[in-house]
């Protein structure tokens, strides 16, 4: 109940943000942050609790964003409806993925091979059948209006971003205390001993993926509207799975707060690497990587876990497991 | 229908491309049969090694199979510096670190030459270049003919050193009882790096082999590493001989694909193999123990 407290309190300094803060630059940094939190924490849901790690989220991201811009270019569908249709494809590729890994077994390297792949394949597709705009990509175009889920200032996206956002941490506030997350996590730190003990394994990590591909492929569409352009690379590509996993390893996998803070953290370091290397291609992912790396092997606990040893108790439900695995 | 006339050249390209997708392959298996990783930073290093053999031929004037003799050596030390600096040291006892480490090298490498060389697409002019071989009514470039040969020549060389040398014993006594290869003595840390090592260096035999006849750029290795990961899996984690038989394979798939789909669909038949084959033999696969 104390970390609801928390979460409502962070949440509730969150959502100030629109009426003490005036300039569009800054508020347009909080909704980044609160966009990578949401991307980051749907992967910590099925790699952070349930320990299956992914390299391909941009595949639920990606259908979340092009399901809303082909709903509304080709058929001229409501955003607000695209936003359903979106975070319901995305849960049904997730669904997918799911089954045909979770099905046979797959775990650890090939997991997240497999997923690599079927982002890789919907990259393809994406770029070769017609309704999605192919390699040209596809324009939404611009009717601003909250009707339309476009505003005309930033404020209307805060609060459509925050929402979601709200949504997704409060679902893992929901799965740290849950049965489900008590599966999931047992799934997680040992699955033939989960298992042993009677809990379905299967079930379990494909409720865990399609949770984790909705709010995936909420952010998605959420993208979507706020730039108001895909293409293939941008919606299936790399960049998009790596964030993923980068915002809660920086933060700290498998904690309630860690996709926050890792979002905070990555946006601080991109934004001085802006400041003192300047804007050019490749340079934000090249940081990105030495993050990685430096992360996994001098702090694989990432900030919570700096955080909860500092105050010498843990952070999240993770810190005990994490402890015992890393010895 | 298109008629044999057009096929049999179209599976004759298929599989001296193959060859080469084969000798991408057989670092990845090396590393993974010994070290039981999956390398992510492979077409990084790929890369890395196809920059190397160009900037070797523009700046020196030095032929790329000359470059064989250079470049494999310098990549073996760039593995071995690799695995015993930074891989070795993340695992932190769980594979999914590994993983993480060389995703995020790969990253690195290839944001990090995008930066340098820019996106550009660059190429070297050999007198051969252009040259063609016929075979079978089909005209083969000279290149691919010589990579295909030399990617077997190299499959070969690996068999001998992994069966016949005390280097090859350690490691393959390291690959089946790690505990026990310790006991006796073998400097796991050491062998893990040679492994490593070994595997990269092959790409710098691809690589040499592989730019007369092809291109340069910061994401070409994004095309080969699941290419190679699916031969890998195909042909059995670990197995040479199923490397060389899976490369053959996709090389095929991949050249009849592009004939009857076109260019950008015919790689989905590769990853259409991959996903079926991971998921359809699991028993077969997760025979390590992941």
């Amino acid at each position: 109940m104390r970390q609801l407290a928390l979460l409502g309190l962070v949440f509730a300094i969150i959502g100030l943000a629109p009426f003490v803060i005036s300039s569009d630059f800054t508020l347009n940094a909080v909704i980044m942050i609160l966009y990578a939190a949401l991307v980051g924490q749907a992967w910590n849901i099925l790699g952070g609790y349930g320990g299956q790690f992914s390299f391909g989220h941009a595949a639920y991201f990606g259908t979340g964003a092009y399901t809303v811009a082909v709903l509304q270019v080709q058929l001229g569908i409501n955003p607000w409806l695209g936003l359903i249709a979106g975070g319901a494809m995305a849960v049904l590729v997730a669904a997918i993925i799911g089954f045909s890994t979770f099905r046979y077994g797959l775990r650890g390297s090939y997991f997240a091979l497999v997923t690599l792949a079927f982002a890789e394949v919907l990259r393809i597709l994406s770029n070769s059948v017609p309704f999605t705009g192919a390699g040209v990509g596809i324009l939404i175009p611009l009717d601003q209006g909250p009707a339309n889920l476009q505003f005309v200032t930033k404020q209307g996206f805060f609060w459509v971003i925050w929402l979601i956002t709200l949504a997704a941490f409060v679902t893992v506030w929901w799965i740290g205390q849950s049965r489900f997350g008590a599966q999931l996590m047992a799934v997680r730190d040992n699955e033939d001993a989960a298992r042993a003990l009677g809990v379905e394994a299967f079930r379990v990590k494909m409720g865990a993926i399609m949770l984790s591909g909705l709010f995936s492929g909420l952010a998605g569409v959420f993208y979507a509207q706020y730039f108001l352009y895909l293409d293939p690379y941008i919606a299936y590509g790399p960049a998009v799975s790596v964030e993923s996993l980068l915002v809660p390893i920086i933060g700290g996998l498998g904690t309630l707060f860690g996709p926050l803070l890792g979002a905070l953290g990555l946006h601080v370091i991109s934004e001085l690497t802006r400041e003192f290397i300047g804007e050019f291609p490749g340079i934000s992912l090249v940081i990105y990587g030495i993050i990685l790396i430096a992360m996994v092997l001098f702090m694989p606990r990432g900030l919570a876990g700096l955080a909860s040893r500092l105050r010498a108790r843990p952070f999240g439900t993770r810190a005990k497991a994490a402890e015992g695995s890393h010895a | 229908m298109p008629d044999l006339a057009i096929i049999i050249p179209s599976v004759l390209n298929g599989l001296t491309t193959g060859a080469l997708y084969a000798l991408v392959a057989l670092g990845l298996t090396l590393i993974y049969g010994v070290l039981h990783i999956i390398n992510f930073a492979h077409g990084a290093l790929l890369m890395v090694g196809l920059y190397a053999v160009y900037f070797l031929n523009v700046q020196l004037g030095i032929d790329p199979y000359v470059a064989l003799f250079i470049v494999p050596p310098l990549m073996f030390a760039l593995g071995y510096a690799l695995q015993r600096g930074i891989i070795g040291k993340a695992s932190h006892g769980r594979d999914e670190n590994i993983l993480l480490v060389t995703l995020g090298l790969s990253i690195v490498i290839e944001n990090l030459s995008l930066f340098v060389f820019k996106s550009d697409t660059r190429a070297i002019d050999t007198p051969y270049s252009f040259e063609v071989v016929e075979f079978l009514g089909a005209f083969l470039p000279l290149p691919k003919v010589i990579a295909f040969a030399g990617a077997l020549v190299t499959a070969a060389l690996l068999w001998l050193l992994m069966s016949r040398t005390d280097l090859g014993k350690a490691i393959r006594a390291l690959a089946k009882e790690p505990k026990g290869a310790k006991l006796v003595g073998i400097n796991a840390e050491h062998v893990f790096a040679m492994s490593f090592g070994l595997g990269i260096a092959c790409l710098g035999v691809a690589a040499c082999l592989l730019l007369p006849s092809y291109y340069v750029s910061p994401q070409v290795g994004h095309g080969f590493v699941l290419i190679a990961f699916t031969i890998v899996v195909l042909g059995g984690m670990g197995s040479f001989v199923g490397a060389l038989i899976g490369g053959l394979i996709i090389g095929v798939v991949e050249a009849l694909g592009g004939l009857f789909l076109g260019e950008s669909l015919g790689q989905i038949g590769i990853f259409l193999i991959f996903i079926l084959v991971l998921i359809s033999r699991p028993t077969g696969l997760l025979g390590h123990k992941v």
